[in-house]
């Protein structure tokens, strides 16, 4: 065990009343993207299943908080000072912190330090409702639960304090003239992309709708029920992600206050780009534009500022977006069509593939020289260990808590099975044509 | 073959870190770190194709 300087410290300089209180802003205004994946998960799902949909992106909220208090707090080590390190090769290797039991002290802590510690909270709600959305139609509430317990407990701590705090991922550049370490302003990694891999280990583990992929032909088209739901949630997200990309950068970054309306124009660039390229493309292969991928790119362009907002420029914002527009609608399709990987909202692509792209264009547009290959060795670490890790645990625990809901369950859908009640009362059900 | 594939991933990842450890030269420790991800990629591969279902064998 090893002592840390305490946050306040960080990057070597404290922060001003004057970015407290405007960072403190800002973390308020960031839930608005939590509220925007919320709505797009829904939408995306089928009518039958939009209540526990919905209930079960606040459940998931309420678990994630209450497991990060219990444990997750602790060995993101935000608020302690001391962390259990491995001694190699002469450098420190921060594995995970020790904080307070219970976040005992936080009254005394610094400001920054509790609002690092507010983000936190914040970042490991929308990791667990990421892999939500990807079970949308089949995920029973309880697995939901259970799942976003071991992320909050252990998963996005170890992420967290590797990437943001002083582990080992941050410290490449101290220790090994990497750039300034693992640059993840907002969560590309920590969040999305290891929210992506949940999504992917999920769907594996819960297999695909039934119906989706029938014996011979095609794969079932199984559209969202509300395009307004999911749109709206589009715009939504993007408040959500000026603010949070402002606050990462001026919490993990230190960027000044002067800056910050570069970081929030290059977010919105960024979404701006995927969404034409998206539309674009979409318009181009199916003769329309299609409205649930013009929603994945945009929500792809966002996801991929998250590494670099605060360090790119307006016109690189504008081509990491653009990137992530072009390659969203096909990794969408691959996955389904060739992979047979049934993913209701996109996320494996919208976080997954989105996050791991902004990673490496932060690290090619970063000023700083040795940047790109801390991008690489970060994306190695989550991609090599996070991925069995998180499907070793979900086995596990689909094992004892089933994810997948009964056939009878699915057929009448999510609402009426788990809440006794739909979403839309009045609407009239007609038979399902899917299933053949 | 899913669990081959899963053993793999961290086999690169390892490669990545001795990459750092043992290489000072930015040459060859990135042409090594590139390695490890290759490896990582190729167990990513494995278990994705391990994953796909046979048509034959899907649910009706």
């Amino acid at each position: 065990m090893t002592q840390i300087p305490p946050i306040v410290s960080a990057g070597g300089a404290s922060m001003t009343d004057a970015e407290l209180a405007l960072t403190l802003v800002l973390l308020l205004l960031a839930p608005l993207a939590i509220v925007g994946v919320a709505l797009i998960n829904t939408g995306l799902g089928r009518s039958r299943s939009a209540a526990q949909a919905l209930l079960g992106s606040l459940m998931l909220v309420a678990v994630t908080a209450i497991v990060f208090l219990f444990v997750g707090a602790s060995f993101a080590g935000t608020l302690g000072n001391s962390e259990i390190a491995l001694h190699a090769a002469g450098k420190t290797w921060s594995v995970f912190g020790l904080g307070p039991f219970l976040l005992h002290g936080i009254s005394s802590a610094s400001p920054q330090a509790q609002l690092a510690l507010l983000f936190e909270f914040l970042a490991v709600a929308m990791l667990a409702i990421i892999p939500w959305g990807s079970g949308a139609d089949r995920w029973r509430l309880a697995g939901g639960c259970v799942s976003a317990a071991v992320l909050a407990g252990i998963v996005f701590p170890l992420a967290a304090h590797w990437i943001w705090r002083s582990g080992w991922l941050a410290e490449l550049g101290a220790n090994f003239s990497l750039g300034a370490g693992f640059l993840d302003a907002a969560g590309a990694g920590a969040v999305h992309l290891v929210g992506g891999l949940s999504a992917l280990a999920l769907v594996w583990i819960a297999g695909p709708r039934r119906g989706k992929f029938p014996k011979e032909g095609l794969s079932t088209a199984m559209p969202g029920h509300s395009a307004v739901y999911v749109l709206f949630g589009c715009l939504l997200a993007l408040v959500g992600w000026l603010a949070w990309n402002a606050a990462g950068a001026v919490l993990w970054l230190h960027t000044p206050l002067a800056q910050l309306p570069v970081t929030a124009i290059n977010t919105l660039l960024s979404a701006s780009g995927a969404v034409m390229i998206t539309f674009s493309v979409t318009r181009f292969r199916f003769g329309k534009p299609d409205a649930s991928l013009c929603a994945n790119g945009w929500l792809a362009g966002l996801v991929a500022s998250s590494a670099g907002a605060a360090v790119i420029s307006p016109i690189a914002a504008l081509f990491i977006g653009g990137v992530a527009g072009v390659f969203t609608p096909l990794v969408v399709e691959l996955l389904e069509l060739a992979l047979s990987i049934d993913d209701p909202t996109g996320a494996i692509t919208v976080h997954g593939a989105a996050g791991l792209w902004g990673l490496l264009a932060a690290g090619i547009f970063s000023p700083q020289s040795g940047q790109f290959l801390a991008q690489l060795v970060g994306i190695a670490a989550l991609l090599g260990l996070m991925l069995p890790l998180l499907f070793l645990l979900f086995a596990i625990l689909n094992r004892i808590v089933p994810f997948r809901v009964d056939p009878d369950g699915e057929r009448i859908g999510m609402d009426l099975h788990e809440l006794g009640g739909g979403a839309y009362p009045e609407f009239v059900i007609h038979r399902d044509e899917s299933y053949r | 073959m899913k669990y081959a594939g899963l053993l793999v991933m961290p086999a690169g990842f390892f490669l990545t870190l001795a990459a750092l450890v043992l290489f000072p030269d930015p040459a060859r420790r990135s042409a090594f770190v590139l390695c490890g991800l290759a490896v990582e990629c190729l167990g990513f591969v494995v278990t994705i194709r391990a994953h796909i279902p046979a048509r034959g064998s899907s649910r009706p």
